[in-house]
């Protein structure tokens, strides 16, 4: 079984047809969020509200988990260690605002797991081409420095009584992203 | 969950001290409240776990069932609301003032979005310390929610370093 997850505000439209196309030609179930209008995509099993733990009991049983570059679903493919395609949604196709999924999809390139199809043409190779790799659950430096940073504020001023600002704390910027 | 709430409070039911010099202040627990819209912003709030440990935490988020999910204890539901939706604010504002009130956090941290700013802004007039994380979403500039909350953040967070110096906000790090 295939999940397709593009969230509950936004539909994405050219995800959910190229899934729907997919579909037909493939024996798979695909369970499908589409967030939007479900009226031309006879070949998903389309879910309209998933309380959470229907959500999680799909997305563990799913064979990949197909989204949009969402930053909840990113985690929860690590969470629940399942394969994830994503296709970033695209401001000039009126798909989102801005291009942040773009950006955001770049940038996590080469996470364990996760596997961007850059054009929507690129989707159905990388769901038959063999054994999709799952997220290792394992977490990066980059999220080290990040708990470490908080949990030293709130240790040091989370009794309301130290400053707010600790200088301590304002010069440690830590470890640059890798391009 | 209420009760949950007032029961982390009742170990600790002597008066919340003004001054250090009180020694009951040194040897409760920190307590943080963590508010996070449902969503992206809530299981980037699930990350940052780790940073309150030893702490007596609250979590907070707009869907029921989503804590139980994440094992996140105890839990309170506020009302959700997005800035195209300002009927429902009053009602928002009211329910998390009235948390704070009952649960007197030393800090707030939140990930976002409305919820979380509310949050902060009134934790702030109760001069507690307030921490916003902004969305690893916001890969190009800070989410309006973020650009509200540098006002009331101590401290103000993004999770990329270019955002984070064109705003001039600081960088730790990332969830991802």
């Amino acid at each position: 079984m295939i999940f397709l997850t593009v969230g509950t505000q936004l539909a994405f439209p050219r995800l959910a047809r190229a899934m729907n196309d997919y579909a037909a030609k493939h024996d798979e179930q695909v369970i499908a969020q589409v967030g939007g209008d479900d009226a031309d995509l006879p070949n998903l099993d389309v879910r309209h509200m998933l309380p959470p733990d229907e959500f999680v009991d799909i997305f563990r049983r799913a064979r990949v988990v197909v989204a949009h570059a969402g930053v909840g679903t990113i985690l929860s493919a690590r969470r629940y260690k399942r394969p994830l395609v994503i296709v970033p949604r695209r401001h000039a196709l009126g798909e989102h605002r801005n291009d942040h999924q773009l950006a955001t999809a770049q940038a996590l390139v080469g996470l364990s797991g996760l596997h961007v199809a850059w054009e929507i043409e690129d989707l159905p190779k990388l769901l038959d081409g063999g054994a999709l790799k799952s997220a290792d659950g394992s977490t990066g430096s980059r999220h080290a420095a990040l708990v470490d940073g908080i949990g030293q504020f709130i240790a040091s001023g989370g009794k309301g009584m130290a400053p707010a600002r600790t200088p301590g704390i304002v010069s440690q910027k830590v470890v640059s992203r890798a391009p | 969950m209420l009760s949950l709430a007032f029961s982390s409070r009742g170990k600790h039911a002597e008066p919340r001290p003004e001054r250090p010099a009180k020694p009951a202040a040194r040897t409760r627990p920190t307590r943080v409240l963590a508010i996070a819209s449902a969503g992206g912003h809530w299981q980037q709030l699930m990350e940052l776990r780790p940073a309150f440990e030893g702490c007596d935490v609250l979590f907070a988020t707009t869907l029921k069932g989503l804590p139980q999910e994440f094992d996140a204890a105890p839990s309170i539901i506020v009302p959700d609301c997005n800035r195209n939706d300002v009927l429902r604010m009053p009602w928002m504002v009211l329910t998390i003032g009235a948390r704070l009130l009952t649960y007197r956090p030393d800090v707030v941290i939140s990930t976002g979005a409305l919820p979380g700013l509310v949050a902060l802004t009134l934790a702030k007039v109760m001069r507690a310390q307030t921490i916003w994380v902004d969305s690893i979403a916001n890969a190009e500039e800070m989410s309006m929610s973020g650009k509200h909350a540098r006002r009331v953040a101590d401290l103000w967070l993004s999770q990329w370093p270019h955002v984070a110096e064109a705003e001039g906000a600081d960088y730790f790090g990332a969830i991802l």
